[in-house]
């Protein structure tokens, strides 16, 4: 062991020595913590006078009254249209925004506004937007099928060009050299790359309009949102425990709907 | 096919006049090459990497615009063709890759079938609208390159040398008046680099076309060439036949002769 000793005689970093700056953000955020729970006056009998509302409202809560089914049916009906509807359209327009978003396909001059107006859908959140259309279009459904679109298109617009320009343009490449015209190249060489990754994005985008689909109604953009919050404030807490359920099985059958697409298109 | 036959031809297959590309101004690729086409049959293009001869192939179907020259293909100027004219010039050039570029998550059949997408509008292109008689002629291609029963297999799961028959298959799909080959071989093992050198050579012979093959493989270009084409430094050093190269234009070529055995 003779080379040890020769090393042990030479001072060597330990590689793993303490980074000062990240231990004094550590402190930093530790501080400012403490500091926040101070300053909202979060206290633990502030907790406990919470946890004694919170019974209370279990109490009312439990058990559900699905009494009023017609009207939970009729809410629960209109979310899964304006989810569905607003999918549909969401995704088919994205299919194009993705592709005129994606610097390997598009010219700049196609590509840059183009990716400006997908990061414009996505500024806002989904509340805002239906804010919005409720304003400009008026109470009801259309304004909860507009908002969707548009969350839909700020997000799987952006994914679907990122999807393609990751593709191969090797086989583009040849397809172009058959004299294909560009859809033809597209629709040969782009989307067989691209398609099963769509399937996903498309699949994630229904999952999540079906939830925000039963928020919108809250601002008045029709749904299931709406019945939830008018028994919210008349204090129908057995209602609201009923749509929460409902909400929840509409979800686990969204999910269930997803992974079935997911396996037929693998 | 004879010289005389040749002559009898009003037009050569492929006229290449003064055909320059730089890809950044003032750093030409392609210094100016002249090449004339007359005969059917193999023309081996060799020289060293990075010379130009994947430009020369990729600017006469214009994958690559060339920057100066006249590329005349069927009596229409290849390298001034736009939007529609220059698909259907296109079409008639089939070409073949190194690396195969097929679409990999098509089906063999499909791949070969694509080859027809230069005749088909966009519209039976989204509907898979493919005639009768493309699918007769996809299949007994597939039959002819010796895949019929990898036919509804994923391209992807095919080995090199099979995925090479796709793709020489989907060319000649295109029914090219010419073949282009971008060192179709240089992916393969020696004996399946034979294989499609046939396979090139048949079609080639078949179908009365030339097919302009880079190669990096001396011996076999002299085995199957025709006629070979000597490239340096983005001008043609050798122009004739395979018989006719020595070793002193093989050192012009490449440079050195460490290499040489």
């Amino acid at each position: 062991m003779a080379g040890l000793d020769v090393a042990n005689t030479r001072y060597r970093e330990n590689p793993f020595k303490r980074n000062w700056l990240v231990t004094a953000s550590w402190l930093v955020l530790l501080i400012y913590l403490l500091y926040s729970f101070n300053s909202m006056g979060l206290t633990w009998e502030r907790f406990s006078h919470g946890l004694d509302i919170a019974d209370k409202l279990m109490d009312r809560a439990f058990p559900p009254n699905f009494g009023r089914w017609e009207l939970l049916l009729s809410g629960l009906a209109e979310s899964l249209e304006i989810a569905v509807i607003a999918s549909v359209v969401g995704i088919f327009l994205s299919l194009f925004f993705g592709l005129f978003a994606a610097r390997n396909m598009m010219p700049n001059w196609i590509t840059v506004p183009m990716r400006a107006f997908i990061a414009v859908c996505r500024t806002f959140h989904p509340v805002i937007i239906a804010i919005l259309f409720v304003k400009s279009v008026g109470f009801g459904a259309l304004a909860g099928i507009l908002t969707l679109i548009v969350a839909s298109i700020g997000f799987i617009a952006k994914l679907f060009a990122e999807a393609i320009e990751e593709i191969s343009l090797k086989q583009v490449e040849a397809i172009r050299a058959t004299g294909a015209g560009f859809v033809s190249v597209t629709l040969f060489s782009v989307m067989p790359q691209v398609f099963s990754r769509f399937i996903g994005f498309s699949m994630y985008q229904l999952d999540s309009n079906l939830r925000n689909s039963t928020m919108v109604g809250i601002v008045g953009a029709g749904g299931l949102g709406g019945t939830l919050f008018s028994a919210f404030q008349r204090f129908d807490y057995d209602f609201v425990a009923a749509i929460l359920i409902t909400i929840i099985a509409l979800i686990m059958l969204g999910e269930l709907l997803s992974n079935l697409v997911r396996r037929i298109f693998k | 096919m004879t010289s005389a036959q040749a002559n009898l031809e009003t037009a050569p297959f492929l006229e290449i006049k003064g055909l320059k590309k730089e890809y950044t101004q003032g750093n030409p690729i392609l210094k100016g090459i002249d090449i004339s086409i007359n005969q059917p049959g193999i023309v081996a293009i060799i020289g060293p990497s990075g010379t130009g001869k994947s430009t020369l192939l990729r600017c006469i179907n214009r994958l690559v615009d060339p920057t100066a020259g006249q590329i005349m293909l069927d009596q229409a100027d290849m390298g001034k063709a736009k939007g529609q004219q220059l698909r259907n010039l296109r079409r008639h050039v089939g070409m073949v890759f190194q690396e195969y570029n097929l679409v990999e998550r098509l089906t063999v059949i499909e791949n070969v079938l694509t080859g027809r997408l230069g005749y088909m509008s966009a519209w039976q292109a989204w509907r898979r609208k493919f005639s009768q008689k493309d699918i007769n002629t996809a299949f007994e291609l597939l039959d002819s390159v010796g895949l019929t029963e990898h036919a509804s297999k994923r391209a992807d799961s095919l080995s090199g040398g099979q995925r090479q028959r796709v793709g020489i298959a989907r060319a000649v799909m295109q029914d090219p008046h010419i073949l282009l080959a971008d060192e179709p071989t240089s992916s393969l093992d020696p004996k399946t680099a034979v294989e499609i050198m046939e396979l090139l050579e048949r079609f080639a012979d078949d179908r009365n076309i030339p097919a302009l093959v880079n190669m990096h493989d001396v011996v076999l270009a002299k085995r199957f060439a025709k006629r070979m084409i000597g490239m340096s430094d983005g001008i043609v050093v050798y122009d004739g036949s395979p018989e006719g190269i020595t070793d002193d234009h093989l050192k012009q070529i490449y440079g050195g002769e460490s290499w040489l055995v």
